[in-house]
């Protein structure tokens, strides 16, 4: 995909150096600011109606806007004014909003964009463009040239850009989840793994079901996905490899191997093996090799997290009696507990930006929270009967975990829920999902 | 005949159920052995049963082809030691037989911690049998976390169900 300034349209290259830097628009990320901002999304018009194998650039134009909307809603900071119900600017309108129509939905941001092709296969160019309608000044724009069956990753890039410009936060729209799709009785679920976009469009099933898989993480380069299957009588973790459909498993033992980490390079591999009833921790270069033993205590030690600069790892072990949050370096030299607030804390997940550690608390309920990653300021963000194993958006600020319903149907589901531990929804999947795995923003 | 193999086979394993009342409360295990049907043949009948040797015959020749654990141990107890010492009887009578023993977790504990503590419940009572003379070479264990509970309930009998290792003979 290939990201263009829209110097295309050169009436316009004055007033792109001339998008002010310091507008007061903005949105607030802390939930120091409840009140949603109130953007405009209308449909984008195409420069002219030409048919592409994802449908007319008129009706590219109208789902890209649903799209963008849907993103900047569900982030929970928008409160999006359309596409629906919107009626489109023409074409000249998006470089020269009629801002007084806007005005007059008490819109605060206004999104447009246009589509363009040249028809059939050939890529389309979307533009997006951001304005503050008070100010009637023009905030940023971007172009996107992709294949008309990437069209969504042009939405999620202008959600992004917009997201951005308001929020001062890193994009994280354009990206990922690999999952575990559940299906059947809870004492036999049958569990396939499973991929799809941050928005659970581009939904895909990966395995087929009949052996159980578990615990999927996408490589940094989405061109892997390492995870648990049980086949024949073995736990192992596979690395499975999109692009050719085929799996191998990292490393031969007849002992159990689980928990796959990718390291933030996509170089190096924690694993968890189990021996003589111990489980300990271990690094392998992701195309195979010598393990190397990180752990070395009685008990669980599981899991593992990579720090974003790769030097430190945060783990879980029960070597205290219970499951707790530990630090070490990457050499598993310095292993330090962290967690101290009460209860069993598992699961631990460094933030991509480094700040926070997000964890499952164990008392009673399962519920996600964060901490430093020195222990202590944690929170709590949700509070489910069980809510276990979250996962970073690319940009730190969100988090996606699963919830298991309590009771016989043993239903499991995929929610997210920001920082504030306010805005928490469900991503809805074609059928349960449970393990979800946020990728990084794609290249 | 295959009748009554069948009958034997389910009052022996609602036996095995109840004698683990202990850890395993009464909500779940099937009704008692006295409900099994009561006609017997009058003429002495043939010695009937599974085939000798066969995970069948180990079900109805042993204690409990289960054990159970408290919450988040892996502690073999007396009453566990009674069972395994019932299953290394069989095994010393049939030394081709090899086993493997799956470990398991009730649902309350994250996934992949239970995949581990799933693995030490199994090696517990893997590490009871050898000590009581069972070859280890005999042995293989698999953890299945909390990935397959014998009991649906989300309340503590059947959590207490669901903390087990089972031992499982490999036809």
């Amino acid at each position: 995909m290939k990201t263009v300034a829209l110097r295309l349209l050169p009436a316009l290259a004055a007033l792109w150096l001339a998008a002010p830097a310091s507008a007061q628009l903005s949105v607030d990320v802390t939930g120091q600011i409840q009140t949603d901002l109130r953007i405009a999304v209308p449909p984008m018009p195409a420069q002219q109606s030409v048919d592409t194998p994802a449908g007319s650039t008129d009706l590219l134009g109208q789902k890209i806007a649903e799209v963008i909307a849907a993103d900047l809603k569900g982030s929970g900071l928008f409160a999006p004014l359309g596409p629906a119900g919107v009626q489109a600017p023409t074409v000249p309108e998006v470089t020269n909003p009629v801002f007084a129509r806007w005005a007059g939905m008490n819109a605060e941001a206004l999104v447009q964009g246009f589509v363009r092709s040249g028809g059939g296969d050939s890529q389309i160019t979307v533009g997006c463009y951001l304005y503050d309608v008070a100010l009637k000044q023009e905030l940023t724009r971007q172009g996107y040239v992709v294949a008309p069956r990437d069209w969504r990753r042009a939405a999620h890039r202008c959600a992004d850009l917009i997201y951005s410009r308001l929020t001062g936060e890193s994009p994280f729209f354009d990206s990922r989840i690999a999952y575990i799709a559940e299906t059947g009785p809870k004492d036999n679920r049958v569990k396939r793994l499973a991929i799809m976009d941050s928005d659970g469009a581009n939904h895909r099933f990966i395995t087929n079901g009949q052996s159980l898989a578990l615990t999927p993480r996408w490589s940094p380069d989405y061109k892997s996905i390492a995870y648990v299957s049980y086949v024949g009588k073995t736990v192992r973790i596979y690395i499975y490899s999109v692009d050719k459909g085929s799996q191998t498993a990292i490393f031969e033992t007849t002992n159990a191997t689980f928990a796959p980490r990718w390291s933030p390079d996509g170089r190096t591999l924690l694993f968890s093996m189990a021996s003589g009833g111990n489980t300990d921790i271990y690094k392998i270069p992701a195309t195979g090799g010598r393990p190397t033993r990180l752990t070395n205590t009685p008990g669980i030690n599981v899991g593992g997290s990579f720090s974003p600069d790769g030097s430190r790892i945060v783990f879980e072990s029960d070597r205290s009696g219970g499951q707790q949050i530990y630090v070490m370096s990457a050499d598993g030299s310095g292993q330090k507990r962290i967690s101290f607030g009460g209860g069993r804390y598992a699961t631990p997940e460094w933030s991509p930006r480094g700040d926070l550690i997000a964890f499952t608390k164990i008392a009673g309920n399962f519920r996600i929270g964060v901490m430093s990653p020195a222990g202590g300021e944690e929170r709590l963000l949700t509070n489910g009967w069980q809510d276990e194993s979250p996962t970073w958006s690319p940009n730190g600020r969100v988090l996606q975990f699963f919830r298991t319903s309590e009771g016989r149907g043993g239903k499991s589901s995929i929610w997210q829920v920001d920082l504030t531990g306010v805005n928490e929804r469900h991503i809805v999947t074609p059928v349960d999902g449970s393990d979800p795995s946020w990728g990084p923003l794609l290249q | 005949m295959r009748m009554t193999s069948a009958i034997l086979l389910v009052s022996s394993a609602a036996l095995a159920l109840s004698a683990c009342s202990k850890k395993a409360p009464e909500a779940l295990p099937p009704p008692p052995a006295d409900t099994a049907p009561t006609p017997t043949p009058t003429p002495p009948p043939p010695p009937a049963g599974p085939t000798p040797g066969s995970q069948a015959d180990f079900v109805a020749s042993v204690t409990s082809d289960r054990i159970f654990f408290d919450t988040d141990k892996s502690d073999v107890d007396a009453e566990d030691q009674v069972t395994l010492r019932s299953q290394a009887t069989w095994l010393a009578r049939y030394p081709q037989k090899r086993i493997t023993i799956e470990g398991h977790c009730d649902e309350r504990g994250t996934r992949e911690y239970n995949i581990a503590l799933g693995e030490r419940r199994a090696n517990a009572a893997k590490n009871y049998l050898v000590e009581l003379g069972v070859d280890a070479s005999r042995i293989t264990t698999i953890s299945y976390g909390k990935e397959r509970p014998a009991a649906l309930g989300s309340d503590e009998a059947s959590w207490a169900q669901n903390r087990r290792a089972v031992t499982v003979t490999v036809e």
